[in-house]
């Protein structure tokens, strides 16, 4: 079935959008659904499916928020392979028929909306935070020290650090397509990141990846890195990781210095005095 | 790691994932071929395995299995052995520098476009070579065993 909005300009380019369309709740099985879409060159697959969903189906279920690349909420597959939505002109693909499907390896909840839940858990599971032996969350809270980084420690993982968890990498990696419990690039590149950072003093890092279905199932496809609309590179965090595990890297991390500094409270108090 | 259930609504790619590896460059493609490299190789070994032993049977039975190799289709699949061999084995190399650290390139700022340090022109060189040495080593086992 081919739907389009005829009070559009006939000048007008149009492309034509075939949207997956499947409900869980339903369970009433899954099909196609073409739209004719007017674009310009600027128009992204993001605003012709919300053109879509304004004035042609208001029930295509989609997910986005920031419209920018930033909330990674957007991404699904588009013509083949994961991208943002947001992020893809439908100028730059160069095709007539642009197809949209949900992201493969995350369970489908409806149309192009999936279940993101099993790709959160793997993130927590890799223990997402800085863990330091005699600082808490309370100490950073009252603001009476700071951790000394040099550029060279921020470079080492500052790159690992721009994930914005849209679930590409998870989608293309096909280790994740056939070992569910294998954490993904996603996960096993913020293990990096965290081990990577001399603020970070976890012994425990290395065996929580260390597992039948962990860091050794990759097998560097490279297909996350390839995908990722942040370069991430989370294949390069995966084999650098995996060069410590081996002991053919040494990790020389020296744990960032704590730097004592005038709490918050003094620093207010002091210059409400001098005012 | 957490243990998470596996469910029939997973929506996997699964092994057909692999089937289209074009999708995602030239590291997909080696993936791809050192996977299906790798199960050709188990295969032949096995049946490796089982010609040799034919020999506990006797010579004419060792020779009589030998034969299947000296036929057309024989020198063809040995051919392909040779190649797949190589490139297994080429490729290998490669895939052991990468997870050892060497050859990704260090961890920096990225700048848009986006480039990433591991999928540089040092690993596409070496699925490269790890394929022309295939192609190599296929056209000398076919100019040695069909004698062209």
């Amino acid at each position: 079935m081919i739907m389009s909005n005829t009070a559009e300009n006939k000048n007008e380019k149009k492309i034509r959008l075939k949207v997956y369309r499947e409900n869980r709740g339903q369970d009433s099985g899954s099909h196609y659904d073409t739209f004719e879409v007017p674009y310009k060159k600027w128009t992204t697959v993001l605003d012709a499916l919300l053109y879509v969903k304004s004035y042609m189906d208001p029930s295509v279920a989609i997910r986005y928020s920031c419209r920018m690349a930033s909330c990674g909420s957007c991404g699904m597959k588009i013509n083949g392979i994961p991208k943002l939505a947001c992020y893809t002109k439908i100028s730059e693909l160069e095709t007539s028929t642009i197809e949209c499907e949900p992201l493969p390896n995350f369970p489908i909840i409806r149309d192009l909306v999936t279940d993101f839940s099993r790709f959160f858990d793997h993130h927590k599971s890799m223990h997402p935070y800085i863990e330091a032996k005699e600082s808490s969350v309370d100490d950073t809270r009252k603001g009476t020290f700071s951790f000394y980084q040099s550029p060279e420690d921020v470079d080492k993982y500052l790159q690992f650090s721009y994930c914005i968890k849209c679930g590409l990498c998870y989608s293309a990696c096909p280790t994740v397509g056939t070992d569910v419990n294998f954490p993904g690039p996603q996960a096993l590149a913020q293990q990096y990141r965290y081990f990577a950072d001399t603020r970070d003093e976890s012994a425990k890092r290395l065996d929580i990846v260390d597992d039948r279905h962990g860091i050794w199932r990759c097998h560097f496809a490279g297909s996350c890195s390839k995908v990722c609309p942040k370069g991430v590179d989370p294949a390069l965090g995966i084999q650098l990781l995996k060069s410590y595990m081996l002991g053919i890297s040494k990790n020389d991390k020296v744990p960032a210095k704590k730097i004592e500094v005038e709490s918050i409270d003094n620093r207010y108090n002091s210059s409400a005095k001098t005012e | 790691m957490t243990e998470i259930e596996r469910s029939s609504r997973n929506n996997l790619e699964g092994i057909g994932g692999w089937l289209n590896p074009s999708r995602y460059g030239w590291e997909r493609i080696s993936y791809w071929f050192q996977r299906l490299t790798g199960v050709f190789l188990l295969i032949y070994f096995i049946g490796h395995v089982y010609e040799t032993s034919t020999i506990v049977n006797g010579q004419n039975a060792w020779e009589s299995f030998l034969e299947l190799t000296q036929t057309g289709w024989g020198h063809l699949f040995l051919i392909m052995v040779i190649g797949a061999s190589t490139f297994h084995s080429a490729n290998g190399i490669r895939l052991i520098f990468t997870h050892v650290g060497i050859g990704l390139g260090t961890p920096g700022r990225p700048d848009y476009p986006y480039s990433p340090a591991s999928l540089n022109y040092r690993q596409k060189s070496g699925i490269w070579i790890a394929l022309i040495l295939a192609a190599a080593a296929m056209f000398y086992g076919f100019n040695v065993l069909f004698g062209v």
